[in-house]
């Protein structure tokens, strides 16, 4: 049985993992490589590595450390921040990058997720999303890290996102995110049942619980979640141990 | 050991040769056919369509001269699909080293079949130290169907080849190289005990 899968996201900074609390007071918390290596041996299905300041900066990625982390990575890694152009997925995938991830860049210049997908397939390209319920009861999409707010509603966006070929979509809650209050099950569910490609939750986990939640009253294909693994609140194994018990297809 | 890894205009082909290093084995990415010739080990990876690396393999002469190889073969994802007679991807005619048809998954679950799966009725040298119901990650649209050269299988939608065996001719749906432990071992099964 297809399994539900457990992923780490590390935020990438000047070479270092660091974690942030609603997009602002920055912590670090360790090299990207030996961090991710270590996941991996404790069971992480999967890893996002993403370079925070890419967008707002205008700064690439830095290829070496995608070298790097696929030289001692054996599962699967999605590389995102301040990919703006082919030639951006070019070089992370020759670096090694698995998938790459778009955001603002995809907002911004909806033909290039069409682009990408045509060009390298839809299972290279995860877009993701960050977005906002605001007092009009409706779900607002944001750029540059949560800068700033655009004229685009989720749901719409995300279904144009899937017919221009995306492969995944990655949606990260801004009300949940670093809350630790659970994930944003409402309009997960609501996407999961709208799309028909997979769906990683982000933002808001702080329990094994809302791991459980996220799956089932969520429905969603994957979860990530950084700061409970970046601090060790909850340890991979005994998350996946835990959903095991709770029913969770997990491996 | 001389391990020579198939060059062409496909995904992810670093990290195939990234997983040999970490087994300890340095491997050269090539599409030379003398190299290909003289290797010990030959491996074909890929990610990408099917009709448009068949013309690629067609017009290098590629495709015949994975036919005529003794060595040790091991095709990946793609590289198993075009390993197949024909692809319902673009209706592609495959080089024939098993004969088995390519399928459509039927969309009524997401297609990509994308994640970990299990492996199920596990056989043969490749799966060696394997226990049944290892999780091996795929990423796929299309699927071989069950047949005799099935040394392993996998269930998403129906039950699909996860990997087939003839001869010399290995052959995985999944990404060894990205399949934690469990793809290590199967790696150096291939490396080392085919």
């Amino acid at each position: 049985m297809l399994a539900k899968r457990i992923i780490p996201c590390l935020d990438i900074r000047n070479g270092q993992t660091v974690k942030g609390v609603n997009f602002v007071d920055i912590r670090e918390v360790g090299d990207p490589v030996e961090l991710g290596a270590k996941y991996a041996r404790e069971g992480a299905d999967e890893l996002v590595y993403l370079d925070i300041t890419a967008s707002f900066e205008e700064r690439k990625l830095f290829t070496d450390l995608v070298k790097r982390i696929a030289l001692h990575l054996n599962i699967p890694f999605t590389v995102g921040g301040g990919i703006n152009e082919l030639a951006d997925a070019d070089r992370l995938l020759s670096a090694g990058a698995d998938k790459v991830s778009i955001n603002t860049s995809a907002v911004l210049k909806p033909d290039f997720i069409t682009e990408l997908a045509e060009k390298y397939g839809s299972q290279f390209v995860v877009c993701a999303v960050d977005a906002k319920l605001e007092s009009d009861g409706k779900w607002w999409v944001y750029i540059n890290g949560g800068r700033k707010k655009m004229d685009k509603e989720l749901y719409s966006w995300l279904r144009e996102v899937q017919e221009r070929g995306a492969g995944e979509i990655l949606f990260t809650s801004m009300n949940h995110d670093g809350t630790k209050n659970g994930y944003a099950n409402e309009p997960l569910s609501k996407l999961s049942e709208m799309l028909s490609i997979p769906i990683i939750a982000s933002g808001g986990a702080g329990e094994k619980e809302h791991f459980v939640d996220v799956f089932t009253k969520g429905k969603a294909d994957a979860a990530l979640a950084a700061s409970i693994f970046h601090f060790n609140e909850i340890p991979i194994q005994e998350l996946k141990d835990y959903l095991k018990k709770n029913k969770i297809s997990i491996r | 050991m001389k391990i020579a890894i198939l060059k062409y205009n496909a995904g992810n082909i670093m990290s195939v040769q990234f997983a040999l290093k970490r087994l300890g084995y340095d491997a050269e990415v090539t599409s030379d056919e003398k190299i290909i010739r003289n290797s010990d080990r030959f491996i074909f990876p890929g990610v990408g369509e099917a009709s448009s690396t068949m013309e690629y393999l067609r017009r290098e002469g590629l495709d015949q001269l994975l036919k005529e190889l003794n060595q040790p073969v091991l095709g990946i994802c793609l590289g198993l699909q075009l390993m197949c007679a024909h692809s319902e991807e673009r209706n592609t005619d495959c080089i024939g080293i098993f004969d088995v048809p390519v399928l459509k998954f039927e969309p009524v679950m997401n297609v990509p079949h994308m994640g970990w799966n299990t492996l199920k009725n596990t056989k043969g040298l490749l799966f060696e130290d394997i226990n049944p119901g290892s999780y091996a990650y795929f990423v796929h649209s299309y699927y071989a169907a069950m047949s005799e050269y099935t040394v392993a299988s996998c269930n998403y939608i129906n039950d699909f080849s996860a990997s087939l065996q003839r001869d010399n001719y290995f052959a995985t749906q999944f990404h060894p190289e990205k399949s934690g432990d469990t793809g290590h071992i199967i790696l150096k099964n291939f490396i080392e005990k085919a």
